[in-house]
């Protein structure tokens, strides 16, 4: 790997995420789509744990869920089909035929998505915390930038693995998009503490990256209720998700240079409309 | 380093079929079928050939998008299925009527998204890119989103994105297609100059477009069934048809053209129907300049109108009806 090589690429990962940071200033619609209208899936179910007299808690940990859903949902249709619709607009080939690792161009996407979908989340956050006046007690900042950083690149590793994977779907990649919407709310525990689910429904859940970092963030973020809600013990979710965080990427990898080769054999991943 | 030995472009025996998903889908195609190609660096060199005939498998193959199913292929002295990462080094391709980028982002901006996939730096790629936008009329257009841009603005900047990179070896995809006659003399006129200021670079182009190949190429390939039927320069290609006479008659719409096809000294004959216009336009490539009276005959026994007869100096079309048989069109 020469140092020449090395900038190549890291120059593609900028020039790819680059699209995505610049959207969120060229289309301001996304505070509507992307934040007002899943606050009120958010205020739904804050309503009805106010009604109920549930802890306080429970609305902080809805409004935690419902900024995590902006990265699950920039997961499902940012991510997973976005290489076959770079196929579909003919820039795959162009990607392709570049000197560069297909890693980098996935690598731009998601960099550029985590950032665009950040943006989405905290103000997701922040209106919530405002509109329900919850009070946070985070009791450790540390630690938490680093789970969300591993929880991150975990989530994101398996968009990247997706994206690949998706090729092979063509069109059928909306549907398989649709179909982990609400599954995946549910089971990983979006707007309840997985534990809930029972262990082995949420340790099966636990393969979604999310459903560990979104436990071990509402864990940070609420010291005191860790041993009545909290799933695993902290260090061990972030473990899990450090995991998972090498086998999503050296997966996507793999099924990228699988997807590669089948496409150059068959003649089919340059072909549009298929 | 490339190898400069080496011709840019080299196929041998070069095949490639294309299987069917399923069964019921239909038969194998063989878009290429036994490819020898040589072409030398510093050449500007065209492949023509009709709609299907194999032309764009070949650049597919050539810029490692594609296995070939048998045979070799090397760009600038590397195999390009196995040397594909040095290959992809020297190379840029450009299509017609792509539609890659963000509408997003402006031109500017889409085109240095591109140039950072090769690893140029941001100064010298925004430099390149504002010099190549101010030579193809684009300058007053670089900040604007790339939605906004017309076919032909579209295609120019497509264009731009295969020269910026500065590669060794360019394939240019039917660059031209579907564009208005300014757009596409700005582009051919580029291509030209591109090659001639810099003699170590090499030019691919393939066209549908006779003209284009005719005044643009040192070299063509005719190409058609996924078969090279011939190569050569354009002048030594025409000489192919030197002693036969050309002959393009416009008439009123002709229904039935078999008569024309059997009178002696009719070597090849293609025609086209205008309805909207009531115009048919016949084209002859005679053995035998006596066939003349023959065809104006039959013409106005046929009950048509001759509008225009013209005796045509060869073209690249006319060799490739005289090997094929058929028009392009």
């Amino acid at each position: 790997m020469t140092e020449t090589w090395l900038l190549r690429n890291l120059r593609a990962v900028k020039g790819r995420a680059y699209p995505r940071v610049i959207g969120s200033s060229r289309e301001p619609s996304w505070v509507i789509f992307d934040v007002l209208l899943p606050l009120l899936t958010v205020a739904a179910y804050a309503y009805i744990y106010k009604f109920m007299k549930a802890p306080e808690e429970f609305v902080g940990f809805v409004i935690l869920g419902g900024a995590m859903t902006a990265f699950w949902l920039n997961i499902l249709w940012s991510m997973a089909s976005q290489l076959y619709w770079e196929k579909e607009i003919g820039n795959l080939s162009l990607y392709l035929m570049a000197p560069i690792s297909r890693m980098s161009i996935l690598a731009g996407m998601a960099v550029g998505g985590l950032f665009e979908t950040t943006l989405r989340a905290v103000s997701t956050l922040v209106i919530g915390i405002a509109v329900f006046g919850i009070a946070l007690s985070l009791s450790n900042p540390v630690m938490l930038i680093i789970v969300f950083i591993v929880t991150m690149v975990a989530l994101y590793g398996m968009g990247m693995m997706f994206a690949s994977l998706y090729l092979l779907f063509g069109r059928e990649a909306y549907h398989m998009s649709s179909l982990m919407t609400e599954p995946i709310y549910l089971a990983s525990g979006f707007y309840f503490p997985v534990k809930a689910l029972g262990f082995w429904a949420a340790a099966g859940a636990s393969i979604i990256p999310i459903t560990l970092g979104l436990d071990a963030l509402r864990q940070l973020f609420y010291p005191s209720t860790r041993s009545e809600y909290g799933f695993l013990p902290m260090g061990t979710e972030l473990l899990v998700l450090s995991i998972l965080c090498v086998l999503f990427i050296l997966l996507s990898k793999l099924s990228l240079d699988y997807m590669e080769k089948l496409g150059k054999t068959s003649g089919r991943l340059t072909l549009r409309w298929q | 380093m490339s190898r400069p030995m080496q011709p840019a472009v080299k196929t041998e025996s070069l095949t490639r079929v294309f299987n069917p998903k399923k069964k019921r889908e239909g038969k194998s195609v063989t878009a290429l079928d036994s490819v020898d190609l040589r072409i030398e660096r510093g050449e500007l060199f065209g492949l023509l050939g009709p709609n299907g005939a194999g032309k764009t498998t070949l650049l597919k193959i050539l810029s490692t998008l594609l296995l070939p199913t048998s045979g070799k292929a090397y760009v600038a002295g590397f195999d390009v299925a196995k040397d594909f990462q040095e290959v992809r080094k020297r190379i840029n391709m450009v299509s017609g009527g792509e539609i890659s980028g963000y509408g997003l982002l402006t031109v500017r901006e889409n085109l240095w998204m591109f140039t950072q996939f090769y690893g140029m730096k941001s100064a010298v790629a925004l430099k390149q890119i504002d010099e190549l936008l101010d030579l193809f009329g684009m300058a007053d257009k670089k900040n604007e989103k790339v939605r906004t841009l017309s076919t032909g603005q579209r295609q120019k900047m497509n264009v731009i994105r295969g020269f910026v990179t500065d590669p060794d070896i360019l394939f240019l995809d039917e660059p031209t297609l579907g564009l208005d006659v300014n757009a596409s003399r700005v582009i051919r006129d580029y291509i030209v100059e591109w090659v001639k200021t810099r003699p170590e670079k090499t030019v691919l182009l393939t066209t549908h477009y006779m003209a284009e190949a005719d005044q643009l190429c040192g070299r063509v390939a005719i190409i058609d069934d996924g078969r090279i039927l011939a190569c050569d320069t354009p002048e030594n290609l025409k000489k192919l048809v030197k002693t036969s006479t050309m002959l393009k008659i416009d008439v009123t719409l002709l229904d039935d053209k078999s008569p024309l096809n059997t009178i002696p000294g009719v070597e090849k004959f293609t025609y086209t129907d205008d309805p909207a216009s009531n115009l048919t336009s016949l084209k002859f490539v005679l053995q035998d300049e006596s066939a003349v009276s023959d065809i104006v005959s039959e013409i106005v026994h046929s009950g048509a109108k001759i509008l225009g007869l013209r005796k045509t100096e060869p073209t690249l079309e006319d060799v490739f009806i005289k090997m094929v048989g058929k028009g392009f069109e």
